[in-house]
C-alpha cells in the first residue's frame, strides 16, 4: 500500500468519525467542533485528489463560513453550555434502521459496478481556467448558472435580513 | 274530408286561461277572474259544437260507417321505429260527444259560479283550478294512445284535489281532497300496470293499433291470451287492471269511499267533475277499449257488469237513508255510474249486440245533464239555506221557482219519466241487459225504482214537507238562474237527440226502437217510487221514523253506508300499517340508515388515522420523504426489468 | 491516486450521506439537524469531484457543480439560521418538539 492510499484512508476515518460524532455528541458546541474536524477533512481529500481549488473554497466557504456562522446562532440562542436530551431509543432504533437499509441498498448497487478509470492526462486546473471556463458562454461555460447563482445569493442575503429582522413597533 | 287541426284549441284554450289566471289573477283579475275563464271557456263550447255538427253531419261517415280521424298526431319519443310514444288527438264519435258534454257543463258550470263563488277571497284560484279541471277533461277524451291517456288521467286526479280542497281551511275539506287523491291513485296503480301488459304484449300504445292488434287473431293476440300468471291470461289480468282504474275514477265498489266526501268542495265543482265528467272518466275508458273487452275479453267484461249493478244496486240503497243532501246525490251518481257500466258490461260487439254500448253513451250523455242540473239546483239551495242538511230545508217551493221547476224536471228525468231524456237512455240500458243477461235485468229494474224513490224522497223534502224561513229570502243572481234554465232545456230535450244514429260500438247507426210494452215495467215501478216518496215525505209527518226503528239494524248499516269506510280504516291500520308500514319503518332506521352511518363511521376512523401522518414533527416527514424515495428506487431498480 | 478505486471514494461519500441522514432523524435541536444537512451536502460534493477526477479528468464539469452547490449552501445555512433565530425569538426554544404547532 502507497502511502497515498494511507493517507486516503486516514483521512476518510477523520471524515467519518468527525461525523459521527458531530451528530451523536450530546454537547451542542462539541458537535459542531466535531462537523468542523469533518469539513477539513474533507479538504484534505479534495487535496489529495489534486483538486486544490475545490479544497482552498472548501476551507474558506465552509470551514470559515459556514461553520462559524453556526457556532454564532449557538451563542444567539444561548444554547452553549447546555446538554441536549438523548432522543428516545425508539427513535434511535428506528432511524438506525432506515439508515442501514439505505446504506446497504445503495452500496450494494455501486459495489459491483466496475467504473472505467479514464487515464487521460489530468487538465491543468488553474484558477485562470476555471474562470475563463465559468464566464464563457460557449465551450461549456457556466455563465448562466453563474448569474442564477447570484440572483439567488442575492435574494437569500434580502431573505436572511427581513427574515432576522426584530420589528420595532411590537412590544417585547 | 276537412282537416280537424283546430280541434287541438279546444283543450288548449282552457290551459291559457289556466296559466293566465294562475300566474296573474291574484293581482290583476281578482274580480273580473270570472269573466274571463267563461269567455275563454264559450270559445271552446262554440268551437265543440262546431265540430261535433262538422263530424256527425257533414264529413264523419266513410261508407255510412263513423270511423275514427286522427286530427293530430306528433311523435314525442322514439324508441326505434315502430315502438314511439306520441302525442295524437282523435276524433271518433264518443270523443266528438265527450267534447260537447265537457265544454258546455263546464261553460255552466262556469256562469253558475259567477254568482254563487261571489265575494269569494281565491276567486280567481278557482277559476284558475276549474280552467286546469276542464283542460284536463278534454285532453283525456281526445287522447289517441293509451299512455297520453294516463297523463291526463293524474291530470284530472290533481284537478280534482286541487278543487275539493279549495276550503283548505276546513279539515274536513282536506281530509276528503286527501282521501280522493289517495284513492284514485291506488287505482291508477292497477291502470298502469294494466297499460303496461297490454302496451307489452301488443308492442303498441296506440288504440287504434292496439284495438285491430288485440281483435283480430295475431301474433300479439296469441301471445297475450296463452301467457297466463296465476291460471288467468294476460289479456284478463290487463283489462281488469285497466278496469280497475276505472273503476276507482267512477267510483265502482269497493273504491267508491271517496265520492260522497268529495262533496265537501264548492257545489259547483261537484256539479262538474264529480257528477257529470271526471267520474264518468273510467266510462269512457272502458268504452274507449270496447272492442277488446267485447271481442277478446269477455272474463273482464264480465267483472265490469257485476261491479256496475252491485255498485248501482248499493249506492241507491245507500241514498235512501242519507240527509245531507249532496251525499243523496253523489251516491245517485255512484248508482247512474255503476247502469253505465254494466251498460256496458251486457254489450257486445256489433250490430244489434251493441246496443248496451249505445245506452250507456246515451245515458252517459243524459246524466250529464240532468245530474248537473241537480247539484246546481242544490247548490242555489244551500246557498239559501246555508246549510247541508235536509232537515233544515222545506216548504222552499214558495222562495225559489226556478230552481224548484228544474230540480223537478231534474228528478223526473233521472226517474225515467217519459218524455225525459232519462226515459229514454234507461229504457235502451235495461232493453240491453234483458237481451243478455236475466239477472242483471232485475236487480237493473230495481235499482231504477229505487231511484225514483229517493231522488223524490229529496224533492219533497227540501221543497214540500215543512215550512222553513230561510235566511236569504231572495233566489239567486241572474247567473244563477241562467244555466239551470239552459239544463232543463236540454234535459227535455237530449232524448230526442237520434243517439244510437250516431254512436254505436262499430260505427254503423243503428236503428233503435221504443217498445211500450216493454217499457211499462220501469216507467210503472218509477211511478211507484214516486208515489211512495210522497207518501211518505210530501207532508211532515211520523212514517218515517216510524219505518225507519222499525228497520232497526238494516237501517242503521245503511246510514252508516255499510260499515264500508271502517273496513278500510281498520285494513289500513291494523294490518297495512302494523305489518308492512313499521316493519318497513323499522329497516329503515335500524338498517339502512346504519348501514350509512357505519359507511361514515369507518370514514371516520380512517380519516383519524391517516390525519396522523401530519403530526407537524419535521423529522417524521423526512422519514416518510426517505422511505418513499426508497420505495421507489426498489421499485424502479429491482422490479423493472 | 491510483491505487485507491473509485468505489472507494464512493463508499465515504455514500457513508457521509447517510450519517447525516441519521443525525437529521435522531437530532432534537435545529442547528444540530442543519450541521447534519451539511454533511448530507458536502458528501455529494466528494461524489462530483470524485467522479470529475476519476472518469472525466480533462473535464471541469464536476469542479463547477461542487462551487455551485457550496455557495447555495452557505445561502442555504445563512437562511436557515435567520429562519430558527426568528423561530427562537417566539418560541424560546430551538427544540423541534415545540414547534409542533402546523399539524392537522
Amino acid at each position: 500500500m502507497s502511502a497515498s492510499a494511507v493517507f486516503f484512508y486516514i483521512l476518510s476515518i477523520s471524515i467519518l468519525g468527525g461525523g459521527l460524532l458531530a451528530v451523536t455528541t450530546k454537547k451542542i458546541f462539541r458537535s459542531a467542533i466535531w462537523l468542523l474536524f469533518s469539513l477539513i477533512g474533507i479538504a484534505g481529500l479534495y487535496f489529495w485528489m489534486q483538486m486544490e481549488f475545490i479544497a482552498a473554497v472548501q476551507i474558506i466557504v465552509y470551514v470559515g463560513g459556514i461553520v462559524v456562522l453556526i457556532i454564532f446562532s449557538i451563542f444567539l440562542t444561548q444554547q452553549s453550555g447546555k446538554q441536549m436530551a438523548r432522543p428516545s431509543i425508539v427513535r434511535i432504533a428506528f432511524s438506525s434502521l432506515a439508515v442501514c437499509i439505505g446504506f446497504a441498498l445503495t452500496y450494494s448497487l455501486l459495489r459491483p459496478y466496475v467504473f472505467q478509470t479514464s487515464s487521460i492526462a489530468p487538465v491543468d486546473m488553474r484558477v485562470r481556467t476555471i474562470g475563463n471556463q465559468m464566464l464563457s458562454t460557449t465551450e461549456h461555460g457556466y455563465v448562466l448558472p453563474l448569474e442564477v447563482i447570484s440572483v439567488l445569493l442575492l435574494a437569500a442575503m434580502i431573505g436572511c435580513i427581513v427574515i432576522a429582522m426584530k420589528i420595532k413597533t411590537q412590544g417585547k | 274530408m276537412s282537416n280537424y287541426a283546430y280541434v287541438v284549441l279546444i283543450p288548449l284554450l282552457p290551459l291559457a286561461s289556466f296559466f293566465l289566471l294562475g300566474l296573474f289573477g291574484r293581482k290583476y283579475f281578482k274580480t273580473s277572474a270570472g269573466a274571463i275563464g267563461t269567455i275563454i271557456l264559450l270559445v271552446s263550447t262554440v268551437l265543440s259544437f262546431y265540430i261535433a255538427y262538422e263530424y256527425y253531419f257533414v264529413d264523419g261517415k266513410v261508407d255510412g260507417v263513423y270511423r275514427q280521424i286522427v286530427a293530430l298526431k306528433h311523435t314525442w319519443l322514439e324508441f326505434y321505429p315502430g315502438i314511439s310514444i306520441d302525442m295524437n288527438i282523435i276524433l271518433d264519435p264518443i270523443s266528438v260527444m265527450m267534447i260537447v258534454v265537457v265544454s258546455f257543463i263546464s261553460l255552466m258550470v262556469h256562469i253558475f259560479s259567477l254568482g254563487y263563488m261571489k265575494g269569494e277571497e281565491r276567486f280567481s284560484t278557482y277559476y284558475c283550478f276549474l280552467s286546469l279541471f276542464t283542460f284536463s277533461m278534454l285532453g283525456l277524451v281526445l287522447s289517441g294512445n293509451i299512455l297520453q291517456i294516463y297523463i291526463f288521467w293524474e291530470l284530472v286526479g290533481v284537478s280534482s284535489y286541487l278543487l275539493i280542497g279549495y276550503y283548505f281551511e276546513k279539515p274536513s275539506a282536506v281530509a276528503a281532497s286527501k282521501k280522493a287523491f289517495i284513492v284514485t291513485r291506488l287505482a291508477d296503480l292497477g291502470f298502469l300496470i294494466g297499460i303496461l301488459i297490454l302496451a307489452f304484449h301488443a308492442e303498441t300504445l296506440d288504440f287504434a293499433t292496439l284495438i285491430q292488434r288485440l281483435t283480430t287473431p295475431s301474433t300479439q293476440l296469441v301471445s297475450i291470451t296463452t301467457a297466463s300468471f296465476l291460471g288467468i291470461s294476460f289479456l284478463t289480468w290487463g283489462l281488469t287492471l285497466v278496469f280497475i282504474g276505472g273503476a276507482g275514477k267512477s267510483a265502482m265498489f269497493p273504491l267508491h269511499i271517496w265520492l260522497p266526501d268529495a262533496m265537501e268542495g264548492p257545489t259547483p265543482v261537484s256539479a262538474l267533475i264529480h257528477a257529470a265528467t271526471m267520474v264518468v272518466a273510467g266510462v269512457y275508458l272502458i268504452a274507449r277499449l270496447f272492442p277488446i273487452f267485447a271481442i277478446s275479453g269477455h272474463g273482464a267484461l264480465n267483472v265490469v257488469k257485476y261491479v256496475g249493478v252491485f255498485s248501482a244496486f248499493l249506492a241507491a240503497i245507500i241514498a235512501c237513508t242519507q240527509t245531507d243532501i249532496k251525499r243523496v246525490l253523489a251516491y245517485s251518481t255512484m248508482s247512474q255510474i255503476g247502469f253505465m257500466m254494466f251498460a256496458l258490461g251486457v254489450a257486445d260487439f256489433g250490430n244489434e249486440e251493441g246496443l248496451g254500448y249505445t245506452g250507456s253513451m246515451f245515458h252517459l250523455f243524459t246524466h250529464a245533464f240532468f245530474k248537473s242540473l241537480l247539484f246546481l239546483c242544490a247548490g242555489a239551495v244551500i246557498h239559501m239555506v246555508h246549510s247541508n242538511e235536509m232537515d233544515d230545508m222545506g216548504g222552499l217551493r214558495k222562495f225559489m221557482p226556478v230552481t224548484h221547476i228544474s230540480f223537478l224536471i231534474a228528478c223526473l228525468a233521472i226517474s225515467g219519466i217519459p218524455p225525459l231524456s232519462g226515459f229514454f237512455s234507461k229504457e235502451e240500458i235495461l232493453l240491453a241487459a234483458f237481451n243478455s243477461d236475466m239477472a242483471v235485468y232485475i236487480l237493473g229494474l230495481l235499482t231504477s225504482g229505487l231511484t225514483a224513490f229517493y231522488m223524490f224522497r229529496l224533492y219533497f223534502s227540501v221543497f214540500w214537507n215543512k215550512d222553513t224561513i230561510p235566511h236569504n229570502g231572495k233566489e239567486g243572481t241572474l247567473t244563477m238562474k241562467v244555466p239551470l234554465i239552459i239544463l232543463s232545456v236540454a234535459t227535455v230535450l237530449a232524448g230526442f237527440v237520434p243517439f244510437s244514429m250516431l254512436v254505436t260500438s262499430d260505427g254503423n247507426p243503428l236503428r233503435s226502437h221504443i217498445s211500450i210494452l216493454f217499457s211499462i215495467a220501469p216507467v210503472g215501478l218509477a211511478i211507484l217510487g214516486i208515489l211512495l216518496a210522497a207518501f211518505f215525505y210530501k207532508a211532515a209527518n211520523e212514517r218515517p221514523a216510524k219505518i225507519a226503528s222499525s228497520l232497526g239494524g238494516l237501517y242503521h248499516a245503511a246510514y252508516s253506508k255499510f260499515y264500508i269506510d271502517e273496513v278500510y280504516v281498520f285494513i289500513t291500520r291494523k294490518i297495512i300499517f302494523n305489518l308492512i308500514g313499521r316493519p318497513a319503518a323499522w329497516i329503515d332506521r335500524n338498517i339502512i340508515d346504519a348501514f350509512m352511518n357505519l359507511l361514515a363511521a369507518v370514514t371516520a376512523k380512517i380519516a383519524n388515522l391517516v390525519r396522523g401522518l401530519q403530526s407537524g414533527k419535521i423529522q417524521y416527514y423526512t422519514l416518510y420523504f426517505f422511505a418513499g424515495i426508497v420505495g421507489l428506487a426498489v421499485i424502479f431498480i429491482y422490479m423493472r426489468k | 491516486m491510483n491505487e485507491v478505486p473509485l468505489n472507494h471514494v464512493l463508499f465515504v461519500s455514500t457513508a457521509l450521506f447517510f450519517i447525516g441522514m441519521y443525525g437529521l432523524f435522531t437530532r432534537r435541536n435545529m442547528i444540530t439537524m442543519l450541521m447534519s444537512v451539511e454533511l448530507i451536502l458536502n458528501s455529494v460534493n466528494i461524489n462530483f469531484v470524485a467522479f470529475n477526477k476519476y472518469l472525466y479528468p480533462d473535464k471541469l464539469d464536476g469542479v463547477f457543480f461542487a462551487i455551485f452547490i457550496i455557495t447555495i449552501a452557505a445561502a442555504e445555512a445563512a437562511v436557515a439560521i435567520a429562519i430558527i433565530i426568528n423561530l427562537y425569538r417566539s418560541h424560546h426554544s430551538i427544540d423541534v418538539k415545540d414547534a409542533e404547532e402546523m399539524r392537522f
